[in-house]
Formats: structure tokens, C-alpha cells, sequence
């Protein structure tokens, strides 16, 4: 009988791994939700319909070749709800979003361009607040905001406003980034308290009656790859910010693309209690929580200690971890090791528990 | 985090693996039934069975409340979001179970109004702030949530709300236990009982399983070491050849339950003479409807619903797993055809279906010990 349930197992798997195909007959909130739905969306999808080796990484951002430069791009929209939310902005959002893509792609973030969708009715001081607001961020990340574009819709037609931005940046020449070039052995390593940002949202949203002490920790991430770049690039696999889907998401999408497994220390994950005490009463696992301030990188083994330490001594990493290992097996899936001594697979998000968080 | 780390110890959690393991007689297998599906939950969550010997089997039971729930009630429920002035609400997890045609995701992406509430009082209070729309509650439950919506229904009363109505489907607990105790592809030797359900009902409406079947039930809690202790009461009963009911869940739930949510269950509801249950059939008396004081504010009296009975999908067999009879993996469909993205049976909807938290959580766990082993 044990046989035959590794056998069913193991067909799962295989068909698991089978690239999306795009079935839906609808967009469903799901699909925005950044976990299993809008993986297949865009694998099934986009990726088949704009077929192009930059785009075929499917990572924060692209690595473009141009006249010798080696460049990055990105892009990204912003339809948070609330526009205001403890610890942040939309327009803060906005621009930290994009620049932690592109520096997720070891590229030093340059410059922004930035469209507004506003709704008509929208109050003029929200919007003079969301300037400033990004004026004070791109100064903060150290790029500027080049270029942008302006449209109104009809009063109910967008939550107040919209913001999508594109972002260009300089890949890091020490940068030798890929989810392929993860190795059995490597080591992952988290930059600090993950699912404050789902949990300030759900909370700011007020309709859980529901209250703690946790804000955003939405912040530019540069600082944090810079100085892991400068500790151990060669050393340095991958980057990521698990916004979106969470902790849980990333390492599955990491764990697909070096066809490896991911074992996660459930214990090891810093995770604020108030955030903590939040997800158990909602019943959400914190792993699944969006990050606006975090990143996960994937180092060689004897890399552990000074990227560690690079980290720690950067601005926004002291609660910086080791929170897991890379294993040959089960490829393409990660386990989670419970502090209670299981052991239990950990999937995409599917579904969506909490809409418009970015 | 206080209250909640101290149930969840590992160092404890081997200690009483061992007793439990203590206890089993060699050669001999135990069968012990979990009913609630929030302890399915747990029991993959944190990965309890890593701690089990072997002989010790876990069956999960039919206590979703998400996963009893049938096709025909679903289309009901959909037909009722699809009218034009309606905000259909309902818990999370209900959305996405498929009735014959489509989820209430779906309906909603094609333009229902329906929202996702953590408590029937939130759809109370979008009835209040919507006085020109007509608001619609989709009650699931055991004992466990029936209470709340009894209480809202009674505010509702006192209001002299007139947009908001529930559409109930409240079961209760004890009808489907006899229907797996007397069913003969089933056998067990205990059963873990249902934490949160006897807050509200105590412990005395289980007495007739050791009476009558001879069966230990002990009631647990929710947090992993809670179910490991119940399991070890459990393996001392069978041991020393008792079959009582105990409560380990001393700290929740009393023998008698909770009285005055008793009297506002007798007060807003009446029992159902029958009600259809995914995979089980019909079960008399299993289920909650309005009492006639409550007419008023029946979705099913106040809208018009198909109210058909839709057979299941034939290759789904959420009805064996919601019996125990076979395990998830065993299903045709599991995995494949039946995926949490994609379910085709309700086990695989819910975070406390069987299948999903298999699916979830359970898949590697098992073969990874037994390779460790």
C-alpha cells in the first residue's frame, strides 16, 4: 500500500511539473494574487504569447543587453487598498517596488517613469501627498522619477487612484544572478521579519475588527543587495522579494527553477509576534504574507557567514537569517520541517486570501 | 507567541509519541478517527504523524463544513447571488466549492455580488449600510458557527431588518457519527472528538459511542500536543479495555456545553427532518432550518431556488474519503483531474477538507519518514 501512495505521489509530480497551460475562462481575483493562478496566467499566457529570451527568466526584472550595457528593466503596478496604510503609501510603494526589482536583479536602480490613473472626484491633497510621498522615496532609493503619464477615469471606475511605473537600472558587473545556478548544499538566507506588509494592510482595512501594533515595511532594498553583491557575489545564486504569495511563493518558483528541493526551518523564520498572533486568528500562514522591505537570497554554502554578516551590517537587515538549505530532493518542491518535528510540503498560494495588497 | 508556542513543543511531543507507542499492543492495528476536519488541519500543519508509531492510523472524519455540503446546495446558493439587487456573502472557503455549474468565484468574476465574511455579523452590518440592496447570508456549519448565526438572526429581529435574510445550512453532529458507526465499510476503534462543536454541545451527546459501540472518544483540542495527548488517552483506554468519554479540552469545553447557546439554537432553529450530506446521503434530522419565528428572514422561503439535487461528479469520491473508507491518495482523481486550483470535490476546497490538507501538507511527509526511518 506505502508503494502504491509513492506511486500516485510521484505521478503528481511529474504532472506538477508540466509547464501551465492558461484554461480559465475568466480573470478571477485569484489570478492577481501572485501565487499558483497568476503563475499559470503568465506562464500559460504572456510568456507563450511574447516568446523572448530576456522575458524567459520570468524575473523581477529583465536583463537587457544595449550598446554593451548590461541594463535592467522592469515594471509594475500599484491598485493597493487603502491608498494610506500604517507604515506607507501607495506612492511609496510605487517607488520602492520597482526599484526592489531591479535590485533583486543585482541591478543598481537609476531611473523611474510613473503613470497616474486617477478617478475623477479623487481629492487634489491625496494626490499632492502621493507625490510627495515618491519624491521622498526615489530620493531615499537614490533615483529620479524621468518620466510619467497622467489619465482619468469616470467617478467609480478606479479606487482613487492607480499608479503603474517602469524602472531602469544598471546590472552590478560582480552580478551573476540565476535561479538555475542553484546547487544542493546552498543555503537560504531571509533579511528580516516577514508578513508585516499583508498584515498591516489587512488590519488597515479595518473590516476584521482586528488590532496591532504592525506597519509596512516597505523600504528600498538596494542597500541589502549591494552589500551582499560586495561580500559574496561569486557566491551569491539568487535574489528575491517575496512580495506577492509571500515567502512560500518565491521558494517554490526558486525551488522549479534549479529543479531542487527547498527545506525550510519553520522555526528559523523571523516572523513579529503581533503578526504572528494576527495570521493564527485569521487562520493565513505568515508564509504567504506579502513583504514590501525583504529579501530572500540563495549563497553557497561557505558564503553563509559573511553574507550573513553583509546583511547584518546593512540598513534594514539586523534580523537577517539563516532559514533553510537546498536539498537535491523532492525537486521542485519545498518542505517545511515544523517546530512541532514534522515535516510537510509547503505549495504556491492558491487562491487568494487577501486581495489588493499592492 | 504566548499561550499558543507552549502547545506546541517538540521535546513534549516526543515524550508522548514514545508513551503512545508504549501503548500499542504489538501486531495489532489502531484505527482512530479524527471527526473535526480543524484537527485534519493540525495533524498536517505541524506534521503529527511524524510522532505516531506506525500502528497508529489516523482516519479523517466527515467534520468540514465546507465538505458535506452538496452540489444542489451550492446552485441554490449561486442562483440566489445571481439575482440583480443581492450582496451574497458567505466564509472564504465556501467560494470556491464547485457546484454543478461554476463556484461563487466564478459567479462573481461573471458579475454576483458576493463577499467573503469572517462572521454572519459583518454581513449584518453591509445589510445596515446598504439599506436599498438585499442582503444574503450563506450559513455552513456544525454547533460550532451555529450560534452566530442564531445571534444575528436575532439581532436582525430586533432591528426589524428586513433586507437580510440567511440561507441556512447548519448541520449538526451526532446524526452523521451514527450513520458511520452503522455503516459497514468502516471500522474503527476510536474517535478524537470535536473541539470547538462541544464548547457548544458538551460531551454528553457522545456518550452513546462507548455505550452503544464500544468505542473510546476523547475530546481534543486544536493545537498539535492537544491531539498527541487525546491519542495517548485514547491508546490507555483501548489498553486497559475501557471505552469512555473524556475530555482533554478541559480548558474550552465543559461536560454540559455551553446552556445559553443551546437555548438560542432552540430558540432560532428547528430541525430539518432530512438533509442531503456530500457522500453520505441523507441523514434525517442531521441538519438546522429557521423556526417559524425566523420565517421572515429564510433566503430559501424569500427567493425562488432551483433546489435540485445534483449527483456528484462520478469520479469524485469525496463521499469515501468523508467516511474514512479510503484515504485521499486513493481517490481516482487525487492530484490530477482534482487539484486545489481545480477541485472537483469539496474535500479538496477547504484548508480542513481531507484532500487539500493531504494535498498541502501531507504529500511528502509520510514517505520522507518512512525513508528516514
Amino acid at each position: 500500500m506505502a508503494d502504491l501512495e509513492e506511486e500516485v505521489l510521484a505521478r503528481i509530480e511529474r504532472q506538477r511539473k508540466l509547464r501551465p497551460r492558461f484554461r480559465d475562462d475568466r480573470i478571477t481575483m485569484a489570478h492577481g494574487a501572485g501565487g499558483k493562478a497568476t503563475h499559470t496566467l503568465v506562464a500559460g499566457l504572456f510568456e507563450r504569447a511574447f516568446a523572448n529570451e530576456a522575458l524567459a527568466e520570468l524575473a523581477d526584472a529583465a536583463r537587457l543587453e544595449v550598446a554593451g550595457l548590461n541594463l535592467a528593466m522592469t515594471t509594475d503596478a500599484f491598485v493597493v487598498r487603502p491608498l494610506r496604510f500604517p507604515g506607507g503609501s501607495i506612492g511609496e510603494l510605487a517607488v520602492n517596488g520597482t526599484v526592489n526589482d531591479l535590485s533583486m536583479a543585482g541591478a543598481r536602480p537609476v531611473a523611474i517613469t510613473a503613470s497616474f490613473v486617477l478617478e475623477e472626484g479623487l481629492d487634489a491633497d491625496v494626490l499632492r501627498a502621493e507625490a510627495a510621498a515618491m519624491s521622498e522615496a526615489a530620493r531615499a532609493a537614490d533615483v529620479a522619477v524621468v518620466a510619467g503619464d497622467t489619465k482619468v477615469v469616470e467617478r467609480g471606475k478606479a479606487d482613487g487612484m492607480y499608479i503603474s511605473t517602469s524602472g531602469l537600472g544598471v546590472v552590478d558587473p560582480r552580478a551573476q544572478l540565476s535561479g538555475r545556478s542553484i546547487r544542493p548544499g546552498d543555503r537560504v538566507l531571509c533579511s528580516g521579519y516577514v508578513g508585516d506588509h499583508g498584515t498591516a494592510i489587512m488590519l488597515a482595512r479595518g473590516d476584521l475588527d482586528l488590532d496591532a501594533d504592525v506597519v509596512s515595511d516597505t523600504a528600498p532594498l538596494w542597500p541589502l543587495a549591494k552589500a551582499l553583491l560586495e561580500a559574496v557575489a561569486p557566491a551569491l545564486r539568487v535574489m528575491r522579494d517575496p512580495t506577492r504569495g509571500g515567502v512560500a511563493t518565491v521558494l517554490n518558483e526558486l525551488a522549479a527553477d534549479g529543479d531542487v528541493g527547498v527545506v525550510l526551518e519553520e522555526d528559523k523564520v523571523p516572523v513579529r509576534s503581533a503578526v504572528k498572533g494576527a495570521c493564527e486568528i485569521l487562520g493565513i500562514d505568515p508564509m504567504y504574507v506579502a513583504n514590501e522591505g525583504k529579501l530572500l537570497a540563495i549563497v553557497a554554502p561557505d558564503a553563509t557567514d559573511a553574507a550573513l554578516a553583509a546583511l547584518r551590517s546593512a540598513s534594514g537587515g539586523e534580523h537577517a537569517a539563516l532559514v533553510g538549505e537546498v536539498a537535491d530532493q523532492p525537486a521542485g518542491m519545498v518542505l517545511v520541517r515544523t517546530g512541532f518535528g514534522g515535516t510537510r510540503i509547503m505549495d504556491m498560494l492558491i487562491g487568494d486570501p487577501l486581495p489588493r495588497i499592492c | 507567541m504566548k499561550f499558543v508556542d507552549e502547545y506546541r513543543d517538540a521535546e513534549l511531543a516526543r515524550g508522548l509519541g514514545a508513551q503512545i507507542a508504549a501503548l500499542a499492543e504489538p501486531g495489532r492495528h489502531y484505527k482512530v478517527m479524527e471527526v473535526c476536519g480543524g484537527h485534519t488541519h493540525t495533524i498536517y500543519k505541524h506534521g503529527i504523524e511524524a510522532h505516531l508509531p506506525e500502528s497508529v492510523e489516523l482516519v479523517h472524519g466527515p467534520g468540514c463544513p465546507v465538505c458535506v455540503i452538496p452540489m444542489g446546495r451550492v446552485d441554490d446558493g449561486i442562483a440566489i447571488a445571481k439575482r440583480p439587487n443581492v450582496i451574497f456573502t458567505c466564509f472564504g472557503d465556501m467560494m470556491r466549492v464547485p457546484g454543478g455549474d461554476g463556484s461563487l468565484l466564478e459567479a462573481k468574476a461573471e458579475g454576483a455580488d458576493v463577499r467573503f465574511v469572517y462572521s454572519p455579523l459583518d454581513a449584518l452590518k453591509i445589510a445596515r449600510e446598504n439599506p436599498d440592496r438585499e442582503v444574503v447570508f450563506y450559513a455552513i456549519g456544525f454547533e460550532t458557527t451555529a450560534p452566530s448565526t442564531a445571534l444575528t438572526l436575532m439581532r436582525a429581529k430586533q432591528e426589524g431588518l428586513k433586507n437580510f435574510s440567511v440561507m441556512c445550512n447548519h448541520v449538526t453532529i451526532v446524526p452523521p457519527l451514527k450513520a458511520l458507526l452503522e455503516s459497514p465499510d468502516l471500522r474503527l476503534d476510536a474517535f478524537i472528538g470535536p473541539g470547538h462543536v462541544s464548547t457548544v454541545v458538551g460531551c454528553r451527546p457522545y456518550e452513546f459511542i462507548p455505550r452503544d459501540y464500544g468505542q473510546p472518544v476523547v475530546v481534543a483540542g486544536f493545537e498539535p500536543l492537544d491531539l498527541l495527548q487525546s491519542i495517548f488517552m485514547i491508546m490507555r483506554q483501548l489498553s486497559e479495555g475501557r471505552a469512555e468519554v473524556e475530555n482533554q479540552y478541559g480548558r474550552v469545553v465543559f461536560w454540559e456545553g455551553n446552556p445559553r447557546a443551546l437555548d438560542v439554537l432552540q430558540e432560532v432553529f428547528e430541525l430539518r427532518p432530512h438533509f442531503e450530506w456530500r457522500g453520505l446521503g441523507f441523514i434525517s434530522q442531521s441538519a438546522l432550518s429557521l423556526s417559524d419565528a425566523y420565517a421572515d428572514w429564510d433566503a430559501e422561503l424569500r427567493y425562488d431556488v432551483p433546489g435540485v439535487r445534483v449527483a456528484d461528479p462520478k469520479a469524485c469520491q469525496c463521499g469515501e474519503v468523508l467516511k474514512g473508507v479510503i484515504k485521499p491518495w486513493e481517490c481516482k482523481v487525487f492530484g490530477t483531474a482534482c487539484t486545489p486550483e481545480t477541485p472537483i470535490g469539496t474535500c479538496m476546497v477547504s484548508s480542513e477538507g481531507a484532500c487539500a490538507a493531504y494535498y498541502n501538507f501531507g504529500r511528502f511527509a509520510k514517505p520522507k519518514a518512512r525513508a528516514g526511518a
